[in-house]
């Protein structure tokens, strides 16, 4: 009897083991920024290039830092959807435009229509690199005190928005700066 | 000759890595920055060094490496700007602590578990040779003789 037992209960814990392997997305790394502050940057506006935008602009408020580019395929998959965020306007959208063209993501918001508060530029991947962006889309919730609170990577969903960002956004504003 | 030339051509695709023209201080520099880059992992093409990968976050952050040694990093310092940035999971070498002890563990516990099961596996299989019964000392006697008479023909 044992000789059946022993072998089935390791294919079952083998099994279990590979089942949540594969519900595991292996691009969602955990985020070492979680409760930490944000990288400052001060970086130039994508409509203004002369001026420019620094984390202390947006300290006392609570705001997504959504990364996008306009060669990126996701990003027009969730574009709709930060549109439909911003005609809410339940928080500030700010746009790190990644490793783009200036000229591409002007065209990009003019077509599709522009989310963002504000867009800064970073054409060289560096406030990408400080905020550890490596797949883009990325979402940052940020705080009043300039803290991450949460990170999204892959496009925002409407099921994302309403049952995770937007209650965290709910919160964070009922606290103090 | 075609395929043999082939053949050669693809034998060179090991070291088809992506290539930067670099300038270093020093050799020693250059040694920190080549064992830099082939320990810390693309995020984007995850089983890839960033010395590996051609892909554009991996040249940033040899960008940034390169630029860290520049400014007289050290290489502890380096590993740990990419930590606090992407996390453990930056390194192809992780530390040991309780997140990653099942990474460091786990094969260990697996072969000891196997090193186990065989042993136990042997063990049994020994007690379970059969006793020689009076047939078999027969048998074996039979074979003996069969053999030496084979060889004193010879």
């Amino acid at each position: 009897m044992l000789k059946f037992i022993i072998p089935l209960i390791l294919f079952i814990v083998l099994a279990v083991f590979l089942a949540m392997g594969l519900k595991l997305n292996p691009r969602d790394i955990p985020s070492p920024f979680i409760d930490k502050p944000a990288p400052t940057f001060s970086a130039p506006k994508l409509n203004t290039p002369t001026e420019k935008l620094s984390t202390q602009d947006l300290k006392g408020q609570v705001w997504l830092f959504n990364v996008w580019a306009s060669w990126c395929v996701s990003c027009r998959e969730e574009h709709p959807i930060l549109n439909q965020l911003a005609k809410q306007k339940a928080v500030v959208i700010v746009g790190l435009n990644y490793k783009d063209e200036p000229a591409d993501a002007k065209k990009w918001l003019d077509t599709l229509g522009n989310p963002y508060n504000v867009s800064i530029m970073d054409q060289d991947g560096r406030i990408g690199i400080n905020f550890g962006v490596y797949g883009v889309p990325e979402t940052f919730v940020i705080d009043k005190k300039g803290v991450i609170r949460d990170k999204y990577t892959g496009p925002v969903t409407i099921e994302l928005w309403q049952q995770t960002i937007l209650p965290l956004i709910t919160k964070l504003q009922a606290e103090s700066a | 000759m075609k395929s043999l030339i082939l053949i050669f051509l693809l034998l060179l695709s090991p070291l088809a890595n992506a290539v930067d023209a670099y300038q270093f201080s020093n050799p020693e520099q250059e040694a920190t920055y080549n064992t830099l880059v082939s320990e810390l992992r693309c995020l984007v093409c995850q089983n890839q060094t960033i010395g590996d990968s051609n892909a554009e976050l991996a040249a940033d952050l040899r960008r940034q490496v390169h630029e860290m040694l520049q400014q007289g990093k050290s290489k502890d310092e380096i590993l740990q700007f990419m930590t606090e940035r992407y996390g453990d999971f930056v390194l192809y070498n992780p530390p040991f602590k309780a997140k990653t002890g099942l990474l460091w563990l786990g094969p260990v516990t697996f072969l000891i578990i196997g090193v186990v099961t065989v042993l136990l596996f042997v063990r049994r299989k020994k007690t379970i040779v059969p006793v020689n019964t009076e047939g078999d000392v027969e048998k074996l006697a039979a074979v003996r003789r069969l053999l030496t008479d084979k060889n004193s023909e010879n």
